[in-house]
């Protein structure tokens, strides 16, 4: 306590501003909505963590941590309105938990000089650091995502899927299509084919779709989908028979609000990740105990340990360490949003780091640099047990396939910079 | 006492044909377009702009666009989303491919491009009525978001399928793009709005206009009086799918600079604009910007006393505008057919003869 004390006092020294100073973490939630499956959970991960943070060890460096929470409904729009009436309390980071709402933030918020971490979706691209100062996308992306799956998929079939035929259910829009020039180049190299099969917002109706899946029977189906209609295919791929052994989805495929409407049927459907699995970590220990037990969860209180929760949690651990990180490189408790980003570039995550935070073997170890801001690439897969009714890892998380990838990455960022007329990041 | 005609002659026909032909109104109009145009701008934050100011003019123009064809020419549209969808993009491959034209033909040209859409997509009007043109808007809808999803031509061969708005100047100024002061975008805006208002109200109260609305009224009497129905509801789609075209094209390029069209200009888009004219006063220019205004602010409002001064939980309030939007359009439908602007109205008449209202 004694020590807690003088790190706060030479913190408010440090910080020798405002005297209510506090780190501002705003959280563009969606609570409402055909997504609000999705987004309760990571909303309240990522404001249970802060809670602990500040409740455990009086916040970061010494500085209360403050969600600003804002309720976007998944839209555009009051995603923007929201992006404005709190970038103004001096928010650190911004993650959207959207795709659209990050397309729309990335050149507002490079201009205002806050950063964006859009962890596992967003502009894939944006791992370029080169060209996207401010946006981040560590630990791994939607083309790592695809890349996982196939190497997933090679491993399982003795390295050999030429001929085999591949569908990808996609969510029609920019999250859903971010996949498919991967894939595409992935059909080249690999000698499978690929065939797209678009869903259309927020996809309560598949019926033709997996009619159509029935028809051309796939060997393998990879599903980019988001909400309700997760549960919707689930469900319809259940109706078909398709194994759902054979039926892959990416990490926003892959909560348990996904799987439990289908029941048994959904059992052994795989989801890629890029976090681990279950509340079975030393931090969940301190989460019941400082957060849950003094009544001060998030939310209901009733999400604790499922996927998106840990996602949640997850992002608010890379945040902090984050936060902490632009402390030590400045040397001030209280940062702005432009040292947050300097903070973020030089995020470390190692296994020891992980477990001294009480999340041992929860993700992947990384390190973010000027040019790369998207981590090193590693991709799991987990699996749905549904007796049990929980997830669990079954293949470890392993590389992707960079030589696809790069190139794809550093032609679509050029792109963009070149549009834009954007010079060079990195000296 | 403050708003009579008493001693207000008029001694030309111009002059008692204005649009505001009471002395007190004129001046609160130029008092109101002076403030618009000499004071907001320097109050202007990226936040006022943001999340009110650019949303409703915006919306103003759409809403001014429905209320032409739904309104005045009773033709019942659910494709204003679409149509808004097709000024868009217009305006994306106009911005992209003639980069040294300035933005502000663009936006124009992506209006009369909504024209053209939308007059094709208005001749099954001429043999379908009621409910059943409705559904033939609502067709539109669909098809028209389901196009700009498919034919990669149009978002030029994204990845994404997002299109983004490059950055464009008016006068040196960036109005488009991550760059723009909040005065910019807004007085850009506020020149479309503020034309866009000055032509409709024009149009509504000459021939054509009583054409639309001879139309509206009863389109059998109208044609036995020799008004060519043909023409009637084609330029009332041609009208109205320009202001709807040209609020499409800054609802991208100004306001929000990336769009998705499934989820920016799907089917809530259109019925957001239809609560807009009903809630505002169908038939009315004043009502468009009622309306506008109304759903525009009110969501903020609720959010700033909710959240930010109740300390409501988010999704609590977010549900509480669903549920106060919904009552507003039954409260409105069933007591006040005629929405904001004919309380307006009312509150126009009692103060003329206040304070002897006998």
């Amino acid at each position: 306590m004694k020590m807690k004390l003088t790190t706060m006092a030479v913190a408010a020294v440090m910080a020798a501003g405002p005297v209510m100073a506090d780190l501002v973490f705003p959280s563009l939630s969606y609570r409402t909505g055909p997504y609000a499956a999705g987004g309760i959970p990571f909303a309240d991960g990522y404001a249970d963590y802060m809670t602990l943070l500040n409740e455990r060890d009086g916040g970061i460096g010494g500085l209360p941590a403050r969600i600003l929470e804002c309720e976007t409904g998944y839209n555009t729009e009051k995603g923007v309105e929201c992006y404005e009436a709190t970038k103004g309390e001096g928010s650190l980071v911004y993650q959207p938990l959207s795709t659209g709402i990050t397309y729309q933030l990335i050149p507002k918020a490079t201009a205002d000089d806050i950063p964006v971490h859009s962890m596992g979706y967003g502009r894939t691209s944006a791992k370029n650091g080169n060209v996207f100062s401010h946006v981040f996308n560590y630990p791994a992306n939607y083309w790592d995502g695809a890349s996982g799956a196939i190497n997933y998929l090679l491993e399982a079939n003795g390295n050999d899927i030429s001929g085999k035929k591949i569908a990808l259910v996609y969510h029609n829009s920019a999250y859903g299509k971010e996949p498919i020039r991967t894939l595409q180049g992935l059909a080249e190299k690999h000698g499978f084919e690929l065939m797209e099969v678009a869903v259309d917002h927020p996809g309560q109706e598949q019926k033709s779709q997996w009619l159509q899946i029935r028809r051309e029977r796939p060997d393998f189906v990879l599903m980019w989908g988001w909400g309700v209609m997760n549960q919707v295919a689930i469900q319809e791929a259940a109706n078909i028979r398709y194994p759902m052994e054979n039926f892959i989805g990416i990490w926003w495929s892959g909560s348990e609000n996904d799987v439990l409407p289908a029941g048994d049927a959904a059992n052994g459907y795989k989801a890629l990740t890029f976090h681990g699995v279950g509340s079975d970590f030393p931090v969940f220990d301190d989460i019941q105990k400082y957060v849950v037990d003094a009544g001060k969860a998030a939310g209901a209180g009733d999400q604790v340990g499922t996927v998106l929760y840990n996602r949640g949690l997850y992002a608010a651990m890379l945040a902090a360490e984050a936060a902490k990180k632009a402390q030590e490189i400045h040397g001030v408790a209280d940062i702005t949003p432009g040292m947050m980003r300097d903070g973020m570039e030089a995020l470390e995550i190692t296994e020891a780091k992980m477990a001294e935070l009480g999340l041992p073997n929860f993700g992947p170890e990384f390190t973010v640099s000027c040019e790369n801001h998207g981590g090193n690439a590693l991709v799991g897969v987990t699996q749905w047990d549904a007796s049990a009714g929980s997830w669990s890892l079954i293949s470890d998380f392993k590389p992707t396939d960079g030589d696809i990838i790069g190139p794809l990455i550093e032609e679509d960022s050029a792109a963009y910079a070149n549009e834009n007329n954007i010079p060079a990041n990195c000296g | 006492m403050f708003y009579r005609e008493a001693g207000d002659f008029s001694t030309t026909y111009p002059q008692d044909s204005q649009t505001f032909p009471i002395r007190f109104d004129r001046y609160r109009y130029y008092v109101v377009l002076a403030i618009a145009v000499f004071v907001m701008p320097f109050v202007m934050t990226d936040y006022l702009v943001n999340s009110i100011f650019l949303p409703f003019l915006i919306y103003a123009i759409a809403a001014i666009g429905l209320n032409i064809l739904t309104g005045y020419c009773g033709q019942v549209s659910l494709g204003t989303g679409g149509f808004m969808a097709v000024g868009a993009y217009a305006c994306y491959k106009l911005m992209t491919a003639f980069p040294d034209v300035n933005i502000f033909f663009h936006v124009i040209l992506a209006g009369g491009v909504t024209a053209a859409v939308g007059t094709a997509f208005g001749l099954p009007s001429l043999r379908i009525k009621g409910f059943y043109l409705a559904v033939a808007t609502l067709a539109a809808q669909f098809f028209l978001v389901w196009l700009f999803n498919k034919v990669s031509w149009f978002y030029n061969y994204s990845a994404s399928g997002q299109i983004n708005a490059p950055e464009r100047t008016v006068f040196g100024i960036p109005v488009t793009g991550a760059n723009t002061d909040a005065w910019a975008t807004y007085l850009f805006c506020l020149v479309f709005t503020v034309g866009a208002a000055i032509l409709a109200r024009n149009l509504t109260r000459g021939a054509m206009g009583r054409q639309w609305m001879a139309i509206r009224d009863m389109d059998i009497a109208a044609e036995i009086i020799g008004v060519n129905p043909l023409k009637a509801k084609l330029t009332a789609f041609a009208v109205s799918s320009f202001f709807v075209g040209v609020s499409g094209a800054l609802f991208f390029a100004v306001y929000l600079g990336a769009v998705e069209v499934g989820e920016v200009f799907g089917i809530t888009k259109s019925f957001l604009v239809l609560f807009m004219i009903i809630i505002g006063g169908l038939g009315s220019i004043f009502g468009s910007f009622a309306g506008a205004a109304f759903l525009v602010v009110l969501p903020v409002v609720l959010k700033i006393v909710g959240v930010d001064m109740l300390g409501w939980p988010t999704d609590i309030v977010a549900h509480f505008q669903l549920v106060i939007v919904g009552a507003l359009i039954i409260i409105f439908l069933r007591y006040e057919p005629h929405g904001i602007a004919q309380l307006w109205r009312v509150a126009k008449e009692k103060l003329r003869l206040w304070p002897f209202p006998h």
